[in-house]
């Protein structure tokens, strides 16, 4: 996508509208990435109450996986995971 | 005098008061939603009549008693980018320690007016007139306008609201007077009607309020590599867009209020051989000072910037080509070894110019040393001698220093 040029921004960085971190893609900060083994998974839900950037996904009361886009790779799921099925893989 | 200007004088209501008056009360008539401000010497005086106006119901401003400079800017940064006319006062250290948001509001582009009356930085300390305040902060990002006496400190703040809230423009705007100088100095101000005021300055829309929690909005966020570059060009776009609005408003001010403001100002310069450029309250005394040359014979003459941010440099050059010798007037030192930041810039403008007059420096009056007339009848003289010499001799001198 090509970027908005100095005409087409609002001026001094302001962003007017809410929900815009959405478009932002932090995924592309991360060296390390989150790897569930849902075979050991209890669907506690740690990991989505921890992550800092909302990117565990979660369907029907259970963990499914990440969210890469957002993901930046801090490994706080695979701190807090009880059971230690989340594992940190480089890439 | 000519007796038509006598005439001119006894038909005008003049009230007694000193520059920090007359900067509170064109506060007062401005009448800001917010002012933030901490009182420092020799801004007191501002901070001070002003907090009594508002104490006595003649102004309806929200005043913030703020515990420090830095909080003073952050508050006024907080209450513009809400949508509030806000105005602030500082001098020197307060400047200083105002600094990191200094810029913030800059680069913000909040509107924010504020009353800088000029003194010296520590160390050692010194509470008295120069420049180095403002002229440290002239890279900030803010508009910078100097006035030579109380009037002019009056009239350039009821015009910065205008120019700083003006939509090509959204920049903050320093109005500069010279501490103790002109601060504390009681002159004859003639005050506008508050109506003729307010209707000058309109009403302050903005389009995002921090406040309209239906349309939320972020200020100040993280911004990187990615956009961070644009927005600083869009700021530096809107200081060189400013070089020509300026203008405009100050046509309008003219207008409504029958005054003569411009860019810059000179006088007695057309016909002149040999020029000065000064800011401020110097201005004043070389006008003296040309009109006894003048009486010798000697072609002198001044040139006035009242604007150094954004830097009229075409306007100067204009003004000061034809002469045979330029003098440049700093009231701030910026250790560059190259002279101060007025003399740097002129003298680099230059660079582009056909003609090129020789151009000297003159360091003066720091910590606020007395300039007198004679000492500026000293830098004529020099300039005088520079011109038959054909040469210059000091490029930087240091007016008045003891050996
Ligand atoms: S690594 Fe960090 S950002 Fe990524 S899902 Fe886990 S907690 Fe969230
Ligand atoms: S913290 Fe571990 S066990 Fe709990 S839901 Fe997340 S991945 Fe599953």
């Amino acid at each position: 996508m090509k970027k908005k040029g100095w005409k087409e921004i609002a001026i001094g960085g302001l962003i007017d509208k809410g929900g815009t971190a959405k478009e932002y893609n932090t995924g592309s900060w991360r060296t390390f990435k989150p790897v569930v083994d849902k075979t050991k998974c209890i669907n506690c839900l740690q990991c989505w109450i921890y992550c800092p950037d909302s990117s565990i996904k979660v369907k029907d009361g259970k963990m499914e996986g990440f969210d890469y886009d957002h993901c930046k790779g801090c490994g706080i799921c695979a701190a807090i995971c009880p059971v230690k099925c989340i594992k940190m893989e480089k890439g | 005098m000519r007796v038509k200007e006598k005439e001119k004088m006894a038909t005008k209501k003049l009230i007694g008061m000193t520059g920090d008056q007359a900067a509170a009360h064109a506060m007062r008539q401005i009448a800001p939603d917010v002012v933030a401000a901490y009182p420092i010497t020799p801004q007191t005086e501002i901070v001070m009549s002003f907090s009594q106006f508002v104490a006595d119901g003649k102004v309806a401003t929200e005043l913030i008693p703020v515990e420090s400079e830095h909080s003073a800017m952050s508050a006024c940064i907080g209450s513009a980018a809400a949508g509030a006319r806000t105005m602030t006062a500082t001098s020197a250290n307060g400047l200083a320690l105002m600094w990191e948001v200094v810029y913030i509001a800059a680069s913000t582009r909040l509107p924010i007016v504020m009353s800088v009356v000029n003194r010296a930085l520590s160390a050692p300390i010194n509470i008295h007139c120069d420049h180095s305040d403002t002229m440290g902060a002239r890279d900030s990002g803010w508009i910078q306008i100097y006035s030579e006496n109380a009037q002019e400190v009056y009239e350039n703040i009821i015009s910065a609201v205008k120019i700083a809230e003006h939509k090509d423009i959204r920049l903050p705007v320093m109005v500069c007077q010279d501490g103790f100088i002109t601060s504390h100095a009681v002159e004859g101000i003639e005050l506008s009607d508050d109506k003729t005021i307010k209707d000058f300055i309109g009403e302050y829309k903005i389009d995002h309020s921090l406040l309209d929690i239906d349309n939320p909005v972020t200020y100040g966020p993280l911004d990187l590599q990615d956009f961070y570059f644009e927005h600083k060009y869009q700021q530096s776009f809107a200081m060189k867009n400013a070089l020509s609005v300026i203008p405009k408003v100050l046509q309008e001010f003219n207008k409504t209020f029958g005054k003569n403001h411009d860019l810059i100002e000179e006088y007695k310069l057309k016909d002149a051989d040999i020029g000065i450029v000064a800011l401020s309250s110097t201005a004043g005394t070389a006008r003296a000072v040309i009109d006894d040359l003048r009486k010798k014979g000697i072609k002198a003459g001044l040139l006035k910037p009242v604007f150094f941010r954004p830097f009229p440099a075409e306007r100067i050059l204009k003004a000061i080509s034809h002469l045979k010798v330029v003098g440049v007037m700093d009231r701030a030192e910026s250790f560059s070894t190259m002279g101060g930041p007025l003399f740097s810039e002129i003298r680099s403008a230059m660079y582009d110019s056909k003609q090129k007059p020789p151009i000297v420096n003159y360091i003066y009056g720091l910590g606020g040393r007395d300039i007198f007339p004679e000492d500026i009848e000293k830098v004529y003289e020099e300039l005088e001698s520079i011109k038959r010499a054909g040469k210059i001799k000091t490029l930087i001198s240091y007016l008045g220093v003891r050996e």
